[in-house]
């Protein structure tokens, strides 16, 4: 026989407090009033870059205030030597309408807002053109880490990392894994490190953005070191910190490295010195020019895959923000001399460095059993794409990459 | 990923640590704080290869509950009164998100702990998501909701109305200035650990009671990355309270910040709890019921009093004093009585109060009608346009403010107003902790030590100067508050949308010009300002003038 539970009988519990739901009809179109149109139905402070308002736009431009606009009542808080909010001042570069003067605003001015020319500026003519917002940067970025752990996956599945020759393996532990100390030191401290100094809410995002997946490539290739140390006999997943400190051939790409975040006050030379100059000299250098090629001919094809992603990154979403931002101000119709010549500034002083780096990394080239190109062929391939970028961004190509 | 690969992935990213071996970096923020360099742990152990699918998928939930919303016709049951204060709160909050991660690089600069910097840039990357899907959610009720005017120029109201001036500092306050002081103090410690709650998880709940469940949706999936922020602040925290000499600086800084957060927040999500919903049953918690749950017992309680035993000065008189405002002072009911006395001045419609709102205000608030009743009666009196003024220009018992200059909130406990005389402007104070954040604690110099990198308070602080001697009209038209008629205001005292019962700026020439309190108080001579002062001390509840002198 079966006991039975005796349920309490539901009409004893206490009433339960909960809102009421009421029908307001508060439903767009409901009712003709002023605005009520359909036209009243976009945000109507900010021009669009082009016809239409994108989705982007929409939650990115404004967000950011200036006191060039609307921002009556300025700035509220100051640093201690008197600078407030996002100066125009953090970088030497220049967009048309920054030295004109901000409004003066104070007993009986008015807001100003209405009587403001705008932009007041030429930054705020920047847009991403990878239209980056949260959905996007979670989707990009999630669709990488799959991709990445399904490859990792397959090939311990698959046994592939059996194929790796003694050699390929002190490569992939020494010099693969010494990159993840570039890309962190990109993402952390350079990117990241200067999304507080750009002049706009588009500028300070794309950093950000260019800085989650630098510092995503650095633990993907981490981790994949970590998978490695588990699965191939004999790999040491430590040899890329003494690589990475003591390796002659890592010191030069180290020291430029190590300069970028030192860059002194200047979020535009830190950005342009990074993705202009060091990505296509050192980084697709090593990364196409020597992993992507070594690899299958070793029997590796898996590091490629790891690599890639990072290398897709940079070549199809930071390189073209990069090109978007420092392109128009090199035609500024204001500035566009004044920021040639900080941009070839730059260049002169960066290039040279980044050269001397890059060749320090030769003796990398030879260390597969099945080599990759020649180094002098890779380097020409770099300093090729090299002159490409500086030909899209309407500067002259310095004499020590000039073919 | 389990837990334990978890662990060790975490593990393993800790040799990307960085100790520069060419090139120190360069330390653009300063601090006046000092810290060893201590192998303080990473709290959150997150790495972003489960971090991006553990984001994705939450987007995923939120963006399908936006769907669900609208396929399923939510605005039908949505609370005007409710969603009319989001055109308010969804202007403010994506700043104070953006600034959040615009704050992050300022601690890899200040605080020398590489395990740290891991933590902070994910949160970086966490406060880009929060501004931008707040900025999304605000889109989507400005494209379904019936009135989108306020949500259509948003932003540009948000920056040059005074209410947006106030939560500006829950923005800027993070990121300029001592960059302890502002990313770690004011931001982690006190504006995440304290007031997130009731920002995004009581507020959101008053929301679902207003048939609006996409703020708790959007919110609540904010509100789970601030338990990792939490975890950043009260790391970084240990670490300056391990060098004895930061002591002094904490004990300030816990006092501007916890008292500034108090003053800003409890004034903006107060009045959207108490004024903003329909939902009068009896058993729903108040906002000081809440704030005693939320803040006092969770944050105070829980939180910093366990920390004293680190050496941690804790503000025990200004929380208490938080409290004293809430419960004894009136403080939210000051404040939404002062929204909306000046209702013109903004771009959102305020209802007015019921009966049955009178009745919950006198159940949770006892004696509550006497002081605030027969204003809020006056204000539905003068609702609709009907040869009167708005009711900031009728004699309602009412002494229009001073405002703040430190917190910007209007001096709405007239007896708390201090003054002082900074720069040769005669400035006012709703407190004299206000007073003393200005006058002593933002200085280059505090209680005899130097203090370098502190932050100052500029700027025009007071919105009313901005437009003194203006007519009211021009004051409307100058910030933008019209709607796509021309003339019909974006503000209203009521929720009427009847284009009849709608004022419009021609309603407004009738009144005479806006004066700014400050300006005013400055023309006064020293024996006027004193006598001013003295009077205002004896003004309210409610803004009433002081009484006649015996």
């Amino acid at each position: 026989m079966t006991a039975t539970t005796e349920r309490p009988d539901t009409t004893e519990r206490p009433p339960r407090s909960v809102p009421k739901v009421s029908f307001t009809d508060a439903e767009a179109g409901a009712k003709d009033f002023p605005d009520s149109d359909p036209g009243a139905r976009h945000f109507n402070y900010y021009k669009p870059a082009k016809r239409k308002q994108t989705h982007y736009e929409d939650v990115t431009v404004e967000v950011q205030p200036d006191p060039r606009h609307y921002l009556s009542q300025g700035w509220i808080y100051g640093f201690a030597d008197g600078q407030t909010g996002y100066p125009l001042n953090w970088t030497k570069l220049k967009a048309w309408g920054v030295d004109d003067p901000p409004p003066v605003r104070g007993v009986g001015t008015g807001g100003g807002g209405a009587g403001l020319d705008w932009p007041a500026h030429g930054w705020h003519w920047f847009r991403d053109p990878n239209e980056e917002w949260e959905q996007t940067i979670y989707r990009n970025n999630a669709n990488v880490v799959r991709q990445v752990n399904q490859n990792i996956e397959n090939a311990r599945n698959a046994k592939a990392f059996d194929q790796w020759s003694r050699n390929w393996i002190r490569f992939v532990e020494r010099s693969v894994g010494a990159w993840m100390h570039v890309e962190h030191i990109l993402g952390l401290y350079v990117f990241a490190g200067n999304e507080r100094s750009g002049p706009t809410n588009m500028h300070n995002t794309v950093m950000a953005v260019n800085s989650a997946h630098k510092i995503r490539f650095a633990q993907d290739l981490a981790l994949y070191n970590m998978t490695l140390t588990e699965e191939v006999d004999g790999f040491d997943g430590t040899a890329h910190l003494a690589a990475w400190n003591d390796d002659g051939a890592w010191q030069g790409v180290r020291e430029v490295t190590e300069a970028l975040p030192a860059i002194e006050d200047d979020w535009g030379e830190a950005m342009f010195a990074t993705n202009v100059v060091f990505e296509p000299l050192i980084g697709e250098l090593f990364r196409s020019g020597l992993v992507m090629q070594a690899a299958p001919g070793n029997g590796d094809f898996v590091t490629p895959t790891v690599v890639g992603v990072g290398e897709y990154d940079y070549a199809l979403r930071d390189l073209a923000w990069t090109k978007a931002c420092f392109g128009p101000l090199v035609q500024d119709r204001e500035f566009a001399d004044h920021n040639r010549q900080v941009m070839q500034d730059w260049l002169s002083a960066w290039v040279p460095r980044a050269l001397a780096a890059a060749r320090t990394l030769q003796p990398l080239w030879s260390q597969p059993d099945a080599r990759p190109p020649r180094f002098e062929d890779s380097l020409e391939i770099a300093k090729n794409r090299f002159s490409g970028i500086l030909s899209d961004l309407g500067l002259e190509t310095p004499k020590e990459v000039v073919l | 990923m389990s837990r334990q690969s978890l662990a060790k992935a975490h593990q393993k990213i800790q040799e990307l640590s960085w100790e520069p071996q060419y090139h120190e970096p360069y330390m653009k923020y300063g601090t006046d704080y000092t810290f060893r360099k201590a192998q303080k742990k990473d709290p959150l152990k997150q790495i972003l290869r489960s971090y991006f699918p553990m984001e994705e998928e939450k987007d995923n939930r939120v963006y399908g509950a936006e769907d669900g919303a609208i396929r399923g016709n939510m605005f039908r049951q949505v609370q005007e009164r409710w969603l009319e204060w989001q055109k308010l709160f969804l202007s403010i909050i994506p700043l104070p998100e953006i600034s959040a991660a615009r704050s992050m690089p300022m601690l890899f600069h200040a605080v020398p702990n590489p395990e740290l910097h891991n933590g902070q840039a994910i949160q970086m990357i966490d406060e880009v998501r929060h501004s931008t899907i707040q900025q999304n959610l605000k889109r989507l009720y400005m494209n379904n909701y019936i009135d989108p005017a306020g949500f259509n120029n948003s932003l540009r109201g948000f920056h040059n109305d005074y209410c947006g001036t106030i939560g500006r500092q829950f923005a800027e306050g993070f990121i300029t200035g001592d960059a302890i002081t502002a990313a770690s103090i004011y931001l982690t410690i006190v504006a995440e650990t304290a007031f997130t709650n009731t920002l995004f998880v009581a507020m959101p709940a008053e929301a679902a009671a207003n048939g609006d469940y996409l703020l708790p949706t959007v919110f609540h999936s904010v509100q789970s990355d601030e338990s990792r922020h939490i975890s950043n602040g009260y790391a970084t925290l240990l670490m300056a309270l391990s060098d004895e000499g930061n002591r002094q600086l904490l004990e300030r800084d816990l006092r501007y910040a916890w008292w500034n957060n108090h003053a800003v927040v409890d004034a903006a999500i107060g009045t959207f709890i108490e004024y903003g919903t329909k939902d009068r049953r009896k058993d729903r918690e108040s906002y000081a019921e809440m704030w005693r749950r939320w803040i006092y017992d969770d944050y105070y309680r829980s939180y910093l009093v366990p920390l004293e035993k680190y050496g941690l000065t804790v503000p025990h008189d200004l929380i208490e004093e938080a409290w004293n405002r809430i419960w004894n002072k009136g403080y939210v009911h000051e404040v939404a009585q002062f929204f909306a006395t000046g209702w013109l001045a903004n771009y959102w419609r305020i209802d007015g109060m019921t009966d049955e709102d009178f009745e919950w205000f006198e159940y949770k608030y006892p004696g509550w009608y006497d002081k605030y009743g027969k204003w809020w009666e006056n204000y539905s009196r003068l609702a609709t346009p009907n040869g009167h003024k708005p009711i900031v220009g009728e004699d309602v018992d009412y002494v229009y403010p001073q405002r703040c200059w430190t917190c910007m909130v209007p001096c709405l406990i007239r007896e708390d107003m201090v003054t002082a005389e900074v720069d040769g402007v005669h400035r006012t104070y709703c407190s004299e902790t206000c007073r003393w954040t200005d006058v002593e604690a933002f200085r280059p110099v505090y209680q005899g030590r130097e203090t370098p990198n502190m932050g100052r308070l500029v700027g025009n602080r007071e919105w009313e100067t901005l437009y003194h001697g203006w007519s009211w009209d021009k004051v409307v038209e100058d910030m933008g508050f019209v709607r796509d008629d021309g003339k019909t205001m974006t503000a209203q005292p009521h929720l009427n949308l009847d284009p009849k019962k709608m004022w419009t700026t021609d309603h407004l020439k009738r009144m005479g010009p806006l004066l700014s309190p400050n300006v005013l108080f400055n023309e006064m001579s020293d024996e006027q300002r004193a006598a001013f002062v003295a009077d205002y001390n004896r003004q309210g509840p409610a803004g009433r003038p002081a009484p006649a002198s015996a």
